[in-house]
């Protein structure tokens, strides 16, 4: 038996797509030319697909920030805070953080990913409780296995369902640690944190808010969801990262519990990997600015999220329940998804495609991300794709068929 | 409620058959992965309907141990035992 027989189902689907020419997971972006445009393949190619929600990847001010930074102090720590010490940016960067969330402590880590290991696997001990949304993100569930506490599944945005969990486990030892996101990366949809926040209250659990994809999206200020749900006295540890709204790379933790600073030494995905560069901190610092100052790219993203959304619904696609610039189409199965995906790359838009058991309810999807760099007329051109192409894969009724109706 | 073992593996065996998109044979010797062809989170899910049948709590870690049918009744019987 070889090494990666273990894997020959999944080896054989990932054959088929590299020999198809049309594989998904292995795209090759020969050049990018902006937030909304790239090279793929040759072809200039449309962008509805990298979580670019602010568009900020090319903005002046923040490029010149990493510059600076990166001649000042170099390309990189080569180590981690606890054996080669922190920067004054890596410092800032956590005061900056905190100050925009009005907490106490900010932490920051090598990527969003392992701010989730970092925070679920330190906040909750051997005999505490985590419950998990059932759709939680892999960083979620990774960080839940790492840690040695007991956890538990509540159903995707149920907060009766949590409920009866949390009773199940009402006389057991052990702090109770909930972990829901803003908005789910793959239907967009997001949590009724109102409704948990009050389920949190009653049992007295600590509630830890992944805001990766709301950050910068919801909220009054763009802090995310628990800003826009009016609960965040509520949120004990919001975590999120740099590699959506913030446009570089990098993740983080803040909140107002006593005591916080002990992370520092027992989260292991803080300790045990070299802290982000010099650059990549500046530039996220410049990237928060940004995105306290200009709110009106939040304003443009949520219009451009709108447009999609109701685009698409109007042609009749089967979507997320609500808009928001994760815009996802049902697929009936997932060959479908893999040749509308591959249909719309051809005519020079890109997508995604997410399958189980990354999706919630064995799903297939082909899932959009919109930013606010995108153009209304780049929208409308996406849409005018779905359309065409949706008709020619049999997604959607032909013009024949509706013009019988 | 159920109380007795052979109403637990009842109770496990009724929520796996009514998961399952078509009717299999089932036994406790029964591999959930390889057998049944479920994918890991389809496993959580089934797990999550017999918690809320038989009221107790599964942890994931002692999912993950979990191999056979047997194995599960015999997780499930232990946890249902100790509350
Ligand atoms: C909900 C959620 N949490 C965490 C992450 C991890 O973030 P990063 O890619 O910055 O490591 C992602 C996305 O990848 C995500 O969707």
């Amino acid at each position: 038996m070889a090494l990666f027989d273990k894997y020959a189902a999944l080896a054989e689907q990932y054959r088929r797509l590299e020999e198809a020419g049309a594989n998904p997971f292995n795209v090759p972006f020969d050049e990018v030319l902006s937030p909304t445009e790239a090279v793929i393949a040759g072809r200039r190619t449309l962008l509805l697909g990298t979580n670019n929600y602010l568009g900020l990847t090319y903005d002046p001010a923040v490029i010149e920030a990493a510059r600076q930074a990166t001649r000042a102090l170099g390309t990189g720590t080569t180590g981690s805070r606890i054996a080669n010490g922190s920067y004054g940016g890596h410092a800032r960067l956590e005061r900056a953080l905190a100050a925009f969330y009005d907490r106490a402590h900010g932490m920051v880590f090598s990527t969003g990913y392992q701010a989730n290991l970092g925070i679920i696997s330190a906040l909750a001990g051997k005999n505490d409780h985590l419950l998990l949304d059932a759709d939680s993100h892999a960083s979620i569930y990774d960080g839940a296995r790492l840690g040695h506490a007991q956890v538990i599944r509540f159903r995707h945005n149920s907060p009766e369902d949590l409920a009866s969990r949390l009773r199940r486990l009402r006389h057991e030892p052990g702090d109770k640690i909930i972990v829901v996101e803003g908005i789910y990366s793959m239907l967009g949809d997001t949590a009724p944190l109102r409704e948990f926040a009050a389920v949190k209250r009653e049992y007295g659990a600590y509630l830890v808010v992944d805001e990766a994809h709301s950050l910068g999206v919801l909220g009054e200020t763009g802090r995310g969801l628990a800003e826009q749900a009016g609960v965040e006295p509520d949120v004990d540890f919001i975590v999120g990262t740099f590699s959506k709204s913030l446009a570089g790379v990098g993740g983080f933790c803040v909140t107002d519990i006593a005591g916080a600073e002990i992370l520092r030494v027992v989260s292991r995905p803080y300790m045990f990997t070299a802290s982000l560069p010099p650059g990549v901190i500046a530039a996220a610092e410049a990237a928060l600015h940004e995105l306290r100052m200009r709110p009106a790219l939040r304003q443009r993203l949520n219009e451009n999220a709108v447009r999609l959304y109701r685009g698409l619904e109007r042609l009749g696609f089967e979507l997320g329940p609500e808009p928001s610039p994760v815009v996802s189409a049902i697929m009936p199965s997932p060959d479908a998804a893999f040749g509308f995906w591959a249909a719309l790359l051809k005519a020079g838009l890109y997508t995604n495609v997410s399958l189980p058991p990354a999706t919630p309810g064995g799903l297939a999807l082909l899932r959009s991300s919109v930013s606010a760099a995108h153009s209304p007329a780049q929208i409308d051109h996406a849409i005018g794709l779905f359309a065409e192409l949706g008709r020619a894969q049999g997604l959607l009724p032909s013009r024949a068929a509706l013009a019988v109706k | 409620m159920p109380e007795d073992n052979e109403d637990i593996r009842e109770v496990i065996f009724g929520a796996l058959r009514a998961a399952l998109p078509q009717a299999r044979p089932l036994s406790d010797e029964t591999h959930i992965i390889e057998d049944l062809g479920l994918d890991s989170v389809a496993v959580m899910d089934f797990v999550m309907e017999i918690e809320d049948r038989l009221d107790i709590s599964v942890p994931l870690d002692q999912i993950a141990e979990v191999e056979t049918l047997g194995d599960l009744v015999a997780t499930v019987q232990r946890l249902k035992a100790a509350r």
